[in-house]
């Protein structure tokens, strides 16, 4: 088995083991959560680099366990059932048990504990998630079939590029290519030119689509949001200062042919670094403005490479 | 529900031989016994034979779908054929599999179970089964025109839904002759139900499977109707210009989510409440005791069936919503975990300190316990908003809605086939064969569907032909999985057909536990062709 996957290029990435098939297993799932800093360990849901993401955990891992009890519990009296009261040990049906109501009231009213429970922090983390207000950076972000346009405002105002699948993946990706996609460096996961984002810093989202409906994922950010022709839907997420790295995550709503091949790549960089880099995109937009300038290659579609 | 006690049943079981010799109105023969078809078996039968049949149609293009994702790459089939398949094999595995089969069980056991001759309204059963065949061909042929299959998901999002070739009229025809069919099936169980119970059958006497279809059938006619429109709002998009979901005309591609899914959340519980009547048959009979708290089983399965109304917008959740909105959402979803909790609970404690047998139905109904729960436990996760937006449209949804609906409904259905089929044939079937299928069914389907989870979480999305390499190993797994699923109900088309053509003689009883179940077994195996030609008296 390949044990080593992915995201070669992560400043911060480590490599990840994937436990083999042999492995497979309930311990997989319940192990979950000991492993992983930046990204997913292959089997549960990334930790995170925002505080969102890590709470979003937080709150699956707590989720989790409360089911993990629930089961043990519940798939423990089935199971000593199972095992204590057969027919073919000479078990004796107790056929006057028909119904109790004090068991079947506590037995509705533990749960709606439970749920409260649940609840609480969930109620508290969909308020945080909702709270756009007092960002310093947005971006409109606009899906199309098959690629996405990042559209700089604020400080960043006039920075304005698509982003689309890399070559490399683009090739491979087609029917009986020949290439190995082991062979391609972060396969269906690297884009022709990515988002840039400073760390440390409310960067807000405003998604819309020019066609169908798409949808915007980072899951290190915890930061998804559909990407709906007629509508601005909005998302925030502030990366961690001391996690400048690079992203990946995918367009998660069916939008065709080629739904699997409109990856999202975000580059995270110190403030300073961003600057610089805003600064190199305006001076590159100044220059193609300029009389005389070649107009910039378009950026290559997903259709034009495959032709 | 209904208690008989022993002395009643041999009595009913006297009465019911009597009129077996009596009748005499044989089924007609050849083919015109199954086109004019107005017998409540004989539609039941068809019914179930064709959801048979769907089920290896949508069953060998799931196969195709697991082919394809057993490595990243594309190695058999373009991305359009991928999502054509994923389209189909939802719709195929709802409308043709697992719905026409409750109907079929409906047809077969509602009569038996309440005392009657034959359901209500005998010439539009067989008109609602017969739309069906034709729908369904409909929707296969669409393989063959211009543009091939729908390819936007069962879900039919506009925009995307309105790229759809040639097929599109033809799928939205389809889904309104399945519609008229469903609503026309649920007419005849309401009033079937409401009208022919035997004497002093009342209706907290009467058995769980007929309640669970009684509510099923109101949420039926409920939303058929609203799936109707909403695809008729695309077709006129599509030909007509107007803009019900065009934003571009002033229409709302979100609107149609909430309409689609006003129907399709009740319609997920149109799929598993028939199967929650069937556990409770089943249980008791090979616990042999009689089902615990069965008052406050019928109060959960309303519960279910009114909550499912509320709920619709926690499939919408990273669509864009009001706070107010994600909260009210939140909180009715974790609700329905009350009702199916006592659900699960009442059933275990039928089984304590009862007398357990494992035959094939029995061992399905276990297995659809445990697997079920799993799925429950997904569904709890699922309904917490904040984390729903790293679950939402990944793998971890898959696994969830797979859970429910294969070792959720279809095990119920296998459950259902393999405890009443001696009734319907009047022999015993190969029990070995049986258990061959359950075993292999439950190993197999879990290690299908279990490491779904695991892709979903590291961050693989549904609906895609191809992956990125870090998802390669549970693929695998996962495909392997179905391909041993897909195999193995091979057996269950061949132990059904033996079953068919012969065995060893069934009894009327045919569980030595059934005692506490419905009036079906007071009738001698195979029961005769007008099930009570006259009402039995029930106390």
């Amino acid at each position: 088995m390949r044990v080593i996957r992915g995201n070669q290029d992560h400043s911060t990435a480590r490599a990840r083991k994937l436990i083999s098939p042999g492995a497979l297993g309930l311990a997989a799932s319940i192990v979950a959560g000991s492993a992983g800093a930046n990204t997913s360990n292959g089997y549960n849901l990334p930790t995170g680099v925002t505080d969102l993401a890590r709470d979003m955990y937080g709150l699956h891992m707590e989720v989790f366990w409360i089911c993990v009890g629930i089961a043990v519990v519940v798939f423990g009296a089935m199971i000593y059932a199972l095992l204590k009261f057969r027919h073919s040990q000479g078990a004796v049906p107790d056929t006057t048990m028909l119904h109790s109501t004090k068991v079947e009231i506590i037995w509705t009213i533990i749960p709606v504990v439970i749920l409260v429970v649940m609840a609480i922090p969930a109620a508290e983390l969909i308020l945080r998630q909702e709270d756009t207000r007092n960002s310093q950076l947005s971006i409109r972000v606009t899906g199309y079939q098959w690629k996405w346009e990042y559209a700089y405002m604020d400080a960043a105002e006039g920075v304005d590029f698509f982003s689309t699948i890399s070559r490399d993946s683009n090739f491979a990706r087609e029917l009986r290519s020949g290439i190995d996609p082991n062979s391609v460096p972060n396969y269906l996961l690297d884009v022709d030119k990515p988002m840039v984002v400073p760390s440390g810093t409310k960067v807000r989202l405003l998604l819309t689509s020019q066609d169908v409906i798409h949808a915007w994922w980072v899951p290190d950010f915890g930061a998804k949001r559909s990407a709906i022709p007629g509508f601005v839907n909005e998302l925030w997420f502030k990366v961690d200062p001391g996690k400048e790295g690079t992203y990946r995550g995918q367009c998660t709503s069916l939008c065709g042919r080629d739904h699997a091949f409109m990856p999202i790549v975000v580059v995270v960089k110190t403030p300073d670094d961003f600057k610089k880099w805003v600064e190199e995109q305006k001076a590159a937009v100044k220059q193609a403005a300029l009389p005389g300038a070649k107009p910039a290659a378009p950026p290559p579609t997903a259709q034009a490479l495959a032709n | 529900m209904a208690q008989f006690p022993a002395s009643d049943t041999a009595h009913h079981t006297d009465q019911a031989h009597d009129h077996g010799h009596d009748h005499h109105d044989q089924p007609a023969t050849g083919i015109k016994r199954w086109i004019f078809a107005t017998n409540h078996k004989d539609i039941g039968t068809m019914y179930l034979l064709f959801s048979l049949t769907m089920f290896f149609i949508g069953g060998s293009m799931a196969m195709l779908i697991r082919a394809e994702l057993f490595k990243p790459g594309l190695q058999l089939m373009d991305p359009v054929f991928f999502n054509q398949m994923t389209t189909n094999h939802a719709l195929i595995m709802i409308f043709g599999a697992v719905m026409p089969a409750f109907v079929g069980l409906a047809n077969w056991m509602i009569p038996m179970q309440i005392g009657a001759p034959d359901m209500a309204l005998p010439r539009m059963n067989n008109f609602s089964f017969w739309i069906l065949p034709f729908a369904f061909t409909l929707l296969l042929s669409t393989l063959f025109v211009p543009g091939g299959m729908a390819a936007a998901g069962w879900t039919l999002y506009p925009p995307l839904s309105l790229q759809t070739g040639d097929a599109f009229p033809m799928l939205i025809f389809a889904i309104h002759l399945m519609g008229a069919s469903s609503i026309m099936g649920a007419i005849n169980v309401i009033v079937t139900i409401m009208n022919m119970r035997a004497p002093g059958m009342n209706l907290l006497k009467m058995p769980l499977f007929c309640w669970s279809w009684l509510i099923t059938a109101y949420l039926l006619i409920a939303v058929m109707p609203v799936l109707a429109g909403a695809v008729t709002m695309l077709l006129t998009d599509h030909f007509f210009k107007t803009s019900f979901f065009n934003a571009a005309g002033g229409g709302d591609p979100v609107m149609f989510e909430h309409i689609f899914w006003f129907f399709g959340h009740p319609e997920v519980y149109i799929m598993i409440l028939p199967a929650f009547g069937i556990i409770s048959e089943i249980l008791p009979t090979f616990a042999r005791k009689p089902l615990f708290g069965a008052t406050s089983m019928i109060y959960a399965i309303a519960s279910i069936a009114f909550l499912s109304f509320i709920v619709w917008g926690h499939h919408m959740f990273a669509d864009g919503m009001p706070v107010a909105a994600q909260l009210f959402y939140m909180m009715s979803t974790m609700l329905i975990a009350v009702p199916t909790g006592v659900k699960v609970f009442n059933w275990t404690a039928t089984l304590w300190r009862g007398s357990l047998s494992f035959e094939p139905p029995m061992l399905f109904a276990l297995a659809f316990l445990f697997l079920f729960t799993i799925g429950g436990f997904s569904g709890v996760m699922l309904a917490i908003v904040p984390v729903d937006f790293q679950y939402n449209q990944t793998y971890f949804v898959v696994a969830h809605f797979h859970y429910v609906l294969v070792p959720g409904a279809i095990f119920a259905i296998m459950g259902a086939v393999y405890y009443w089929i001696p009734k319907w044939t009047g022999h015993m079937y190969n029990m070995t064969l049986a258990k061959w299928h359950f075993w292999l069914s439950a190993i197999f389907v879990n290690v299908l569907f279990f490491p779904q989870h695991f892709l979903g979480l590291a961050g693989m999305p549904r609906r895609i032909p191809d992956y990125a390499v870090q998802f390669t190993d549970w693929n695998m797994v996962s495909s392997i999985g179905g391909f041993g699923f897909g195999l193995a109900q091979i057996l269950f088309a061949i132990v059904v057909i033996q079953c068919i053509r012969g065995g060893q003689k069934a009894s009327a009883l045919v569980w030595d536990g059934a005692h506490p179940s419905g009036l079906e077994w007071t009738l001698p195996s195979p029961a005769p062709y007008h099930s009570f030609t006259t009402a039995p008296e029930v106390k």
